[in-house]
């Protein structure tokens, strides 16, 4: 075999190289293409969605657990937190008429309607929490309220091997589920006072969801309906393009 | 130069006749894999947490009521049109990281199994002589002291930029389940530092790349090629083999 000049050779092992390097920027490109190709109109491609379920399994299975808790902060730290979205909180609604529909697991409609009072008279629990936006703000804010798993226990016993927990309000028109693992964590409240005092409307009044394992998008405000449910009931913002876990 | 790659300060000895060319091995290949894997990965996370950070912009440049540079202004959102994309940033955001985290520890890996870290890491002396490296750059008349593969400021930067990736993994964790990881959060200075510290260490990239490239391009062709194909081309004296 002839002998290659050096000037021969570093050419010949450039342009391999660059043509390995090309086919790999085409594969990287096509991976691209397939990432963020096809889905629903305001939803995230289905390949994403897929790495967002993945994801979650990874963390459900290595990093959460109901021991972990948000850190709480003292009543000084208390900041002021603005009302971020009012979808679901109509403003001619009649507070005096609400009440609270429980469909247990495995039943078909609501076994329950509860008053603020039926509520009420679970064990009380306060908690100051660093409230977390999906957008990246956050605000240390003071809830009371029950335990959600005092809830269940309470008002849907036998609810807790459900896979899910679907809540609405009462127009139905925001609506959130939550894996239930995190509806029993023992920082989820049913909360119905905020910094000290009743719920405002805007903030949720007279009952809503509020747990620091989660962004603010699944701590939903004016609870008009609880259901336990084995199949992922319906979700706002994962409708919209956001992690249907949305885990902290 | 500041980063000029290997062979880039030879003496430049006279023209003699009895040197020949020869093909000298610049960078390994897994090195270069590394390098070109992470680059787009990089760059993409970049570009999806320029998506995340629009929806809560906070961080600027300035003191008290005076703000000399606000991340970002308008006109950078309106010409960018990286607006109203949270949702999709996120999505990728998460799923680049684990192509990063896996690159990125492949890489710190094989760097200390191979024993290339001793080319990388910076010695006592690296301190100062990065000093002089960065003069004799910016057209001082300093001597460049000698250099192994990588000069004193390469060793210096090229090591912190590993540094910077581990911090961007832990503080980009901080964010995610502040929670679940509240150690973490705790250790970083809490959920909002952690997402400021994120911020600047994306910002360190941008400024690295902005200086890694002008070098490059200085150093040349020959430079930019070895880490294409991992050669350079060196004179050696005839008759010494190859």
């Amino acid at each position: 075999m002839a002998i290659k000049s050096p000037d021969r050779e570093i050419s010949e092992r450039t342009r391999r190289s660059f043509i390995v390097m090309g086919a790999g920027a085409v594969a990287g490109i096509a991976g691209w293409v397939a990432l963020n190709h096809g889905g629903e109109e305001g939803d995230i491609p289905p390949a994403l969605r897929g790495i967002l379920g993945f994801n979650e399994r990874v963390v459900r299975s290595t990093l959460y657990g109901n021991t972990h808790l948000a850190k709480t902060y003292p009543a000084s730290a208390v900041g002021r937190i603005k009302v971020n979205g009012d979808v679901g909180l109509d403003e001619d609604e009649n507070l005096a008429d609400w009440h609270l529909e429980v469909t247990p697991f495995g039943a078909s409609s609501p076994a329950a309607k509860l008053t603020l009072a039926d509520v009420r008279a679970l064990p009380r629990y306060e908690q100051t929490i660093d409230f977390k936006c999906v957008e990246g703000w956050s605000t240390v804010t003071q809830f009371a309220g029950a335990r959600l798993s005092d809830f269940t226990a309470k008002f849907a016993p036998g609810s807790e091997k459900a896979g899910c927990i679907g809540m609405k309000t009462p127009d139905e028109e925001y609506y959130v589920s939550l894996d239930m693992p995190s509806a029993q964590h023992p920082q989820t409240l049913l909360a119905w006072e905020m910094n000290g005092k009743p719920l405002e409307p805007g903030h949720g009044a007279p009952l809503r969801l509020v747990t620091p394992v989660k962004y603010g998008i699944k701590n939903i405000k004016r609870i008009g309906s609880i259901e336990y449910t084995d199949t992922r009931p319906d979700d706002y913002w994962a409708e919209r393009g956001y992690d249907w876990y949305a885990g902290l | 130069m500041m980063f000029s790659l290997p062979g880039g300060n030879k003496p430049a000895g006279k023209r003699d006749n009895r040197l020949v060319k020869v093909l000298e091995e610049k960078h390994k290949v897994a090195t270069r894999w590394f390098h070109w894997v992470n680059f787009p990965i990089l760059s993409l996370m970049i570009f999806s947490g320029l998506l995340i950070y629009w929806s809560y912009d906070p961080y600027r440049i300035g003191l008290g009521d005076i703000t000399l540079f606000h991340f970002f202004p308008d006109w950078f959102y309106n010409s960018t049109h990286i607006d109203h994309k949270l949702a999709w940033g996120m999505a990728l955001h998460f799923f680049l990281a684990w192509l990063f985290t896996i690159n990125g520890i492949a890489y710190v890996i094989y760097t200390l199994v191979s024993g290339e870290w001793r080319e990388l890491a910076p010695e006592a002396r690296s301190f100062g002589e990065a000093l002089q490296v960065a003069k004799h750059d910016m057209g001082f008349k300093v001597a460049l002291p000698p250099q192994g593969r990588y000069n004193a400021a390469q060793r210096i930067t090229y090591s912190a930029i590993v540094l910077m990736g581990g911090s961007s993994l832990l503080t980009g964790l901080a964010i995610y389940k502040p929670a679940q990881l509240h150690w973490l959060t705790a250790l970083l200075g809490g959920y909002e530092w952690a997402r400021w510290e994120h911020f600047w260490l994306t910002m360190g990239y941008i400024g690295f790349f902005a200086i890694h490239i002008g070098q490059v391009i200085r150093a040349g062709w020959a430079n930019f090629r070895s880490m294409i194909c991992g050669y350079d081309l060196a004179e050696a004296e005839a008759g010494n083999g190859d």
